[in-house]
């Protein structure tokens, strides 16, 4: 399919490519396998200039859309979704500084996450706050020119890797979800320190821990926008991040496709080619359509956002819900297709079928995508009346 | 400030290299072409140089016109200048043809302090052009490095790679390096240099550019013609031995006695 993408886009995305081909590729299994943390390649994308794609030019990124975005994170994904989450969660932790920081706050720490100097977490769920992020139980309590933040933050991409953390507390608890606050802490804060690294089904490049708050004493210019702005805050980075989730289910179902197409003209039964067979064509067939229909609308609500409408969020939660349950369903069927093969851990789709699992948990559960579309239409269709 | 001149070549990307049957060069024709592996880490390693010792870092091939797409691809991974030398007259140059016009056009860029090639192209796999054209400037070179070391401005240590270990050389600049894969592990190419090499003014320097009449160039300017090309036969087994002189003299004696008796 031809997305009419500009050669510019193409660039970007074959760039992207090509470090999935020649330096995650050859050593997915092994990241995988010995969970070790993505260094080398997270070198390689600051080289390549990737890890600053939506960060303004001013602040030394590239300046470009969600549509560049979710090009980059579909082709890393096509590696592997442990390094892409890595990745991606460096944007998770930007974004609350890119919608809502200070100029100051901006000059400070975008141009390290940009230049990749520095990667970035964001820090929102806690033990009993995950969908119900309004039961957030850290706080943040201003003293003099001071914030101190106590409490613990649960499973935490890039914690302990990141030296910028965006760290949801609450400032007022009268106040609900309205009480919390958003407020930038760095690795080196005092009171600021890591939980052991957590043993995952999945995307074990990828590097979870607790981010435990002791005392933590940082400046009051630290706070993002306002106090009582932690919730919308929340929401604005998960709507801008939720397409990225549905391009690493894209990029990892394509793999996945790509991998059990490629075994079944190779394996033979009964004398043919596996592929000879209605039974496996139907299963690649719509394994094919899935991915196809999951990347137009990845793309198409990606260019959506680039055109800045003024609310996003059920087309973003769409975004997300379509592919990421796409994703599981594809990576199932190429272990399906390539039988006992599939299941060794010697080929790569029992790791991906692994790794499909959490496109469908994080960055907001599949059932909340459905509660927040369920709600936009109810809101929709009231007014249509 | 380093004058740094990388010769790169563009090939195809198969394995499977056909001859033309009449001219008996390399045919090209519907084959996706790639920059030649090694020179990748030419590249690599005259950007290590200039980020260590300042300079600049320019790019040479000969070829058709098309040869232009490898320079591009090249200059994103940050070099400074390209230049392609391209003429109908210069199709079907050997080795020796091939060395003669990039020296020219190095003499034309004002010389360089340091020339960079990979070891051999994976097309014709011959490894003389390099040699060739440090003998056409006049330079020293060494080849197969895979370690450099700047000893002081202008003396470069190089390991050189060999069957067996490697020799340790030092050379004086100006001289011609040919790389191994060993000496680095080429970066990634960056998305904002490749922004920046696709509207990079790219000089094509023809045979009057270069001063040369029609015959000193080309396949009229070639003293060889590939004949035929086939795989070496395979080398036999080797042992490496160390010890005093006269112990392995004797023991060479010994072997190739029970040799000949078998």
């Amino acid at each position: 399919m031809d997305y009419l993408l500009t050669e510019e886009q193409q660039m970007l995305r074959d760039l992207a490519r090509q470090i999935t081909n020649e330096r995650i590729k050859p050593i997915r299994a092994e990241l995988d396998e010995e969970e070790t943390f993505p260094w080398d390649i997270m070198n390689d994308l600051a080289q390549a200039d990737l890890c600053g794609t939506v960060i303004p030019e001013e602040y030394g990124g590239l300046g470009l859309g969600c549509l560049e975005n979710v090009l980059v994170l579909e082709a890393l994904a096509m590696g592997c979704v442990g390094v892409a989450t890595t990745y991606a969660a460096s944007f998770l932790g930007a974004y609350p500084l890119l919608l809502y920081g200070s100029e100051d706050q901006k000059q400070k720490y975008l141009p390290p996450i940009a230049k990749g100097e520095a990667l970035a977490a964001f820090a929102l769920t806690e033990a009993q706050a995950g969908s119900d992020a309004g039961a957030i139980q850290a706080t943040a309590v201003k003293d003099g020119d001071f914030y101190v933040l106590n409490g613990a933050k649960q499973w935490i991409t890039n914690a302990g890797e990141a030296e910028i953390y965006t760290v949801i507390a609450v400032t007022d608890r009268v106040k609900g979800a309205r009480g919390a606050s958003a407020l930038v802490l760095e690795k080196s804060d005092p009171g600021v320190s890591f939980g052991k690294k957590e043993k995952k089904m999945g995307i074990r490049a990828s590097t979870t821990r607790e981010m435990i708050l002791e005392e933590a004493r940082i400046p009051r210019d630290r706070l993002i926008s306002k106090e009582g702005m932690g919730f919308i805050v929340t929401m604005k980075t998960l709507d801008n991040a939720r397409p990225g989730a549905g391009a690493l289910a894209v990029g990892l179902a394509q793999e996945a496709l790509d991998e059990a197409a490629a075994f079944a003209k190779e394996r033979h039964q009964f004398g043919v080619p596996i592929i000879h067979f209605q039974a496996v064509q139907h299963l690649l067939a719509d394994m094919a359509t899935k991915v196809e229909a999951a990347r137009a609308l990845v793309y198409a609500v990606a260019r959506y956002i680039d055109t800045r409408p003024k609310d996003y969020t059920k087309v973003a939660a769409m975004s997300k819900l379509f592919p990421t349950d796409m994703a599981m369903q594809v990576t199932v069927d190429a272990v399906q297709v390539m039988g006992g093969h599939g299941y060794m851990r010697e080929y790569p789709v029992e790791k991906m079928m692994r790794d499909a699992k959490i496109l469908q948990i994080y960055e907001g559960t599949n059932q909340i995508m459905r509660n927040i579309i369920g709600l936009a239409l109810n809101k929709e269709y009231s007014k249509k009346k | 400030m380093l004058k740094i001149i990388v010769c790169i070549k563009q090939v195809p990307e198969t394995q499977d290299v056909r001859l033309d049957p009449v001219t008996h060069t390399l045919k090209r024709e519907g084959i996706k072409s790639i920059i030649n592996p090694f020179d990748l880490y030419a590249v690599e390693e005259a950007l290590r140089v200039k980020e260590a010792q300042g300079g600049k870092v320019t790019l040479l091939t000969m070829g058709p016109p098309q040869a232009e797409e490898a320079l591009r691809e090249a200059l994103g991974y940050g070099p400074d200048a390209a230049v392609l030398l391209s003429d109908r007259a210069f199709a079907g140059a050997d080795t020796w043809a091939t060395a003669l016009t990039l020296g020219r056009a190095i003499e034309k860029l004002g010389g360089a302090d340091l020339i960079f090639t990979g070891k051999q192209a994976i097309d014709g796999d011959t490894a003389q052009v390099g040699p060739m054209l440090a003998a056409i400037l006049n330079i020293p070179f060494v080849a197969w490095a895979r370690k450099l070391t700047f000893t002081d401005n202008n003396r470069l240590q190089v390991e050189r790679m060999m069957d067996h270990g490697y020799d340790a050389v030092e050379v004086e600049l100006p001289a011609l390096i040919t790389v191994v894969k060993e000496i680095n592990e080429p970066r990634m190419p960056s998305f904002k240099a490749k922004l920046k090499a696709k509207k990079e003014p790219i000089p094509v320097w023809g045979l009057n550019d270069l001063g040369f009449q029609p015959e000193q160039v080309g396949l009229a300017g070639s003293f060889t013609q590939v004949v035929k090309v086939f795989p070496p036969p395979a080398r036999g087994q080797s042992e490496t031995w160390e010890g005093p002189a006269p112990e392995l003299a004797a023991r060479l004696w010994q072997r190739l006695k029970e040799m000949g008796r078998s």
